[in-house]
């Protein structure tokens, strides 16, 4: 296999807040080879947003602490220089943020905020960044991109604004791109072109991708493998079919109601989107000793719960690993096949 | 507009969470809470302290000042400070330090005086203008409009070029100009508080507007006006300083801080100490009144409701 | 557009008005004879009659100010109580050099007040920022007339490298203004920008925390960039009101320093017809002065809808 586009390794961010210290990701490692798809699921603040920010240094340097590896290509994005960093942000990594409606510049064009991305890392002239802005307003499905360029981001849907964010995200044919919640103000239509569209970009340049979502059918739909997140953590993770159709830790069975009492039944039909778990995940200022998930979970079938941290291993053990190669890994101290595992 | 606090960069969800939260129960300003709060902001406790020190000595002026305030004395005419005369001599050989010890009370009280009548009139305006809103509203907010138009030391100039100079008429003059502040602050505050739940509950049990207003709403509108209120009395006291340094304020032979900088004005050259220890005087008050502001402003208004950048 | 500015402008129609009111009545609560006042003591009947029919003040009050908001629209602010002279005359006269005062006020706060608050809100607790605080907190606190007496003392006498005070024309002597205007827009630019740097500092804090500028930052935008297009032109939304709100105070700072620097303005002019008791003359110079007050903020208000797409659509 050739060299991943990215490698995490035992990423961790500390945040400075009023409460004190915030441990918000904890020892997070993944990879995405060329090509790929990585869809990273998990409760509302489970890190993943913070986790990605902290790769490209996008989070308050004054109160973020990162530590760990993040290889892009082989180059660790965390210790670059401020300028390569620079450089990297855009054809090296292109990140779609969450939040439509605040991710744009008020007061600027959105089509001099596409024409900023493209001009940031070339040396084209401002005719030749606006006539690309309207194409990648094109490609991201927005309607009439030539009048769509002169608007500002309050004149448009939050559904477009998406798609501009998405444009520039695109602008500089990323090795890897980062999608926060990128679809999830588009309706089906939309949605179906911008995975399209990222195929393609998939097909064509071997770009990576890191696909944060609630969504399950978009997992099913696009991804290769699911990062399962809880607490700053990896609790699982596998191909989309180990992980899909046969979770092992306690939390993803909850996310995908797999588990009858931890909740409710999603009907008949393919699971929509993620379950609710019952209970609320521990504040990053004070997590739990043992099992981040232990307060919660309804197995808590081993004496090791409440007061070591289950590792990240190999499900079933390395003989049960599935045909295609890649590994399903949870962390949970309890195992499938346990007697205590109901 | 709404000045903003010095805000950490934003972006935590945990802090645009709690801000979304409906509060149910009247904030009502506690005050052993604030006051303790103030007293571990080194800043505004010492310049609560400075103030009081002032008041004292205000109050005390009599026996604290060395000398009377019209001692004239030829031969002692404009001597540098020394053990005797801490602060030299003026033109006519009076003490600088005896008069801006017997001066202090007069730019207190006029300070005071002032930003009490534009406390009660302004907190009564914006009260019912954000009460009642609509053209009542429209009306006094206008009308405060007008009265801000003029710049705030020409219409106090006017105000007392009609009414005659004296310490009265100034402070009149100043609070004329302080009222529409006081007003905005408040209707702002009372926008704010008029349409929470609790206010909602209690009108909805049929509480009259009077005890909405006074039991509810006012309470609830208080910290700006309070903030306000201290950086008022800076404002105030450094317009009574320019009005009685213009010829208009204070007037001689009385001790004024302002009417000193302006005799000591042709001096300055010679001695300079006549204009400069009563500049230090009027800046050392400013500053504590603007001092307290800000640490009341930290302690009482997060939100940051009152007008920033103080008195002037 | 069109909407925003026509509301605006009525707005400020509204406001004249009152102004016109709060100016004319002046004159009305003046206890005594305004006339007999400012001629003093020996004066010939003729005057007295001639002023007294001029300026109509043995009218029903109604009357009177119906007749002087109607002279006043066309231009006519009655004549001065000493010297016969037309009101308008005289204050025009000094306009320009109080809007020279004025405008070189302005552009000193800001020259403080930009670089200085958004270095402080680059590195928020530095030294820097600690010291533009406290510099802020003593600009806000200083008496502006004893910053001004002791400029006079440390630049014009001791160093004696500026005019103690005066105003020449810039056409007549281009140098000779400069140096003139140099001290007291300094003294009222000193004091507006302490407040605005406060502002500044906050609100550039605040924009460096919106998403859009991570948004920036991720494109590989240089940092300079970043700061230049994407956040100062956000924190400048809120320093364009500030420094409208500003002008109030700034205009009122520009009333005392003209006097202390004998700059030939219309505060001079005002405190000149209050020591004469030339209460025509008073009126003038208030009315213009709010006047500039309300053109400048209307000028303001439409700079700030041309700044932001998002109140110009509205
Ligand atoms: N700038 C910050 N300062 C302090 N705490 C923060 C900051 N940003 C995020 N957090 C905290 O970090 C935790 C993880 O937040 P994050 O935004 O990564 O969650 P998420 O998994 O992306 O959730 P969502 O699905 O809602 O987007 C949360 O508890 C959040 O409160
Ligand atoms: S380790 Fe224990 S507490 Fe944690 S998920 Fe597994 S069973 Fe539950
Ligand atoms: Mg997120």
């Amino acid at each position: 296999m050739s060299e991943p586009v990215l490698e995490v390794e035992d990423l961790r961010v500390d945040l400075r807040t009023p409460r004190g210290t915030a441990h918000v990701v904890n020892g997070l490692s993944y990879t995405v080879g060329r090509g790929e798809t990585v869809a990273v699921v998990g409760e509302s603040g489970s890190g993943k947003s913070v986790s990605v920010l902290a790769l490209l240094g996008l989070l308050p340097s004054r109160t973020a602490t990162v530590t760990g590896r993040a290889a892009l290509q082989g180059e660790d994005l965390l210790t670059m220089s401020k300028n390569r960093l620079r450089e990297v942000r855009g054809p090296g990594v292109g990140m779609v943020f969450q939040d439509p409606m605040t991710s744009l510049n008020p007061v600027l064009t959105i089509g001099r905020q596409l024409a900023e991305a493209v001009r940031a890392h070339g040396e084209s002239s401002k005719a030749a960044a606006r006539e690309r802005a309207v194409d990648l307003l094109r490609e991201v499905g927005l309607p009439d991109p030539d009048r769509a360029v002169d608007r500002y981001p309050h004149q448009l849907s939050g559904g477009m604004r998406q798609r501009v964010i998405i444009a520039i995200a695109l602008a500089n044919s990323p090795a890897l791109l980062i999608a926060d919640e990128a679809t999830t103000a588009l309706d089906v239509t939309v949605q179906a072109q911008i995975i399209e569209l990222v195929d393609r970009l998939q097909e064509d340049h071997g770009t990576g991708v890191v696909w944060i979502t609630h969504d399950l059918g978009v997992v099913a739909g696009i991804a290769d493998r699911v990062l399962v997140m809880y607490g700053g953590r990896c609790v699982e993770d596998g191909t989309v079919d180990d992980v899909l159709e046969r979770p092992a830790h306690p939390y993803t069975r909850g996310l995908l109601g797999a588990l009858p009492d931890l909740a409710e039944e999603t009907g008949d039909g393919e699971v929509p989107d993620l379950a609710t778990v019952p209970g609320v995940p521990p504040p990053p200022t004070d997590l739990p000793e043992g099992c981040v998930f232990w307060p919660r979970c309804p197995v808590r079938s081993d004496p090791r719960c409440e007061t070591e941290q289950p590792p990240l291993d190999l499900v079933g053990g390395p003989l049960l690993t599935k045909g295609d190669g890649l590994p399903h890994r949870a962390a949970t101290w309890c195992r499938e096949g346990d007697d205590r595992w109901t | 507009m709404t000045g903003q606090p010095y805000p950490e960069p934003a972006a935590s969800p945990t802090a645009t969470e709690a801000g979304r939260e409906p509060s149910l129960r009247p904030a009502r300003p506690r005050w052993r809470e604030t006051l303790g709060l103030l007293a571990r902001n080194p800043t505004a406790a010492g310049a609560a302290t400075v103030l009081v020190l002032v008041a004292l000595v205000a109050v005390f002026d009599q026996q604290l000042a060395p000398e009377g305030p019209n001692e004239i004395s030829v031969e002692d005419r404009l001597q540098p400070p020394s053990t005797e005369h801490w602060f030299g001599t003026d033109d006519l050989g009076r003490d600088v330090l005896s008069r801006i010890i017997l001066g202090a009370s007069v730019s207190l009280r006029v300070g005071f005086t002032a930003v009490g009548i534009a406390l009660v009139v302004g907190t009564l305006i914006g009260l019912l203008a954000g009460y009642y809103g609509k053209w009542v509203d429209d009306v006094l907010m206008r009308f405060m409009d007008v009265i801000f138009a003029f710049p705030a030391v020409l219409l106090a100039i006017a105000v007392l070029a009609v009414r005659g100079p004296g310490p009265t008429n100034t402070a009149i003059a100043i609070a004329v100009v302080y009222v529409p502040i006081f007003a905005r602050v408040t209707r702002a505050s009372v926008l704010g508080v008029r349409e929470e739940v609790y206010v909602r509950a209690s009108r909805s049990v049929g509480a009259s507007d009077l005890r909405l207003l006074t039991r509810h709403i006012l309470p609830n509108a208080a910290p700006p006006i309070i903030v306000q209120t201290s950086i008022s009395l800076a404002f105030a006291v450094l317009a009574e300083a320019a009005l009685s340094f213009l010829g208009l304020g204070t007037q001689p032979p009385n001790p004024s801080w302002g009417l000193m900088l302006a005799e000591g004005r042709g001096y300055i050259e010679l001695a300079w100490w006549i204009a400069f220890f009563p500049g230090m005087a009027i800046f050392l008050v400013v500053l504590c009144f603007n001092l307290l502001g800000d640490g009341l402003r930290d302690v009482l208004d997060p939100r940051q409701r009152t007008a920033m950048g103080g008195g002037r | 557009m069109g909407g925003y500015l026509l509301r605006r402008v009525g707005q400020a129609a509204v406001v004249l008005v009152g102004v016109s009111v709060v100016v004319f009545g002046l004159l009305q609560l003046v206890p005594g004879d305004p006339i007999r006042l400012a001629l003093g003591t020996r004066f010939s009947q003729e005057t007295y009659d001639a002023l007294l029919e001029r300026s109509g003040l043995d009218q029903p009050v109604l009357q009177q100010y119906v007749t002087w908001a109607g002279n006043a629209l066309t231009g006519d602010l009655g004549v001065s109580f000493r010297s016969g002279e037309p009101v308008t005359q005289l204050v025009l006269e000094r306009l320009p050099a109080t809007l020279t005062l004025a405008f070189a006020s302005i552009l000193v706060a800001l020259l403080i007040a930009v670089p200085l608050g958004t270095l402080s809100a680059l590195r928020p607790r530095s030294v820097v920022d600690r010291g533009a605080t406290v510099l802020s907190q003593f600009g806000i606190s200083v008496p502006d007339f004893w910053m001004a007496i002791v400029l006079i003392l440390i630049f014009a006498g001791t160093l004696g490298w500026l005019p103690s005070g005066g105003y020449v024309p810039l056409t007549e002597d281009p140098l000779g203004w400069l140096q003139r205007l140099i001290l007291p827009a300094i003294v009222t630019g000193v004091v507006s920008g302490s407040v605005i740097t406060r502002f500044v500092r906050s609100s550039v804090l605040e924009v460096l925390g919106q998403d859009h500028v991570r948004t920036a930052q991720a494109k590989g935008m240089a940092t300079r960039q970043v700061l230049g297009w994407h956040v100062l032109r956000n924190a400048l939304l809120p320093l364009v009101t500030v420094t409208g709100v500003q002008l109030a105070y700034l205009l009122s700072g520009v009333v005392v320093v003209e006097i202390v620097f004998a700059w030939p303005g219309l505060g001079q002019l005002a405190l000149q017809s209050v020591q004469a008791r030339d209460y025509p003359v008073l009126q003038g110079a208030v009315l213009l002065f709010a006047l500039v007050f309300l053109v400048i903020n209307l000028v303001v208000d439409l700079l700030y809808s041309v700044i932001d797409p998002r109140i110009a659509r509205r």
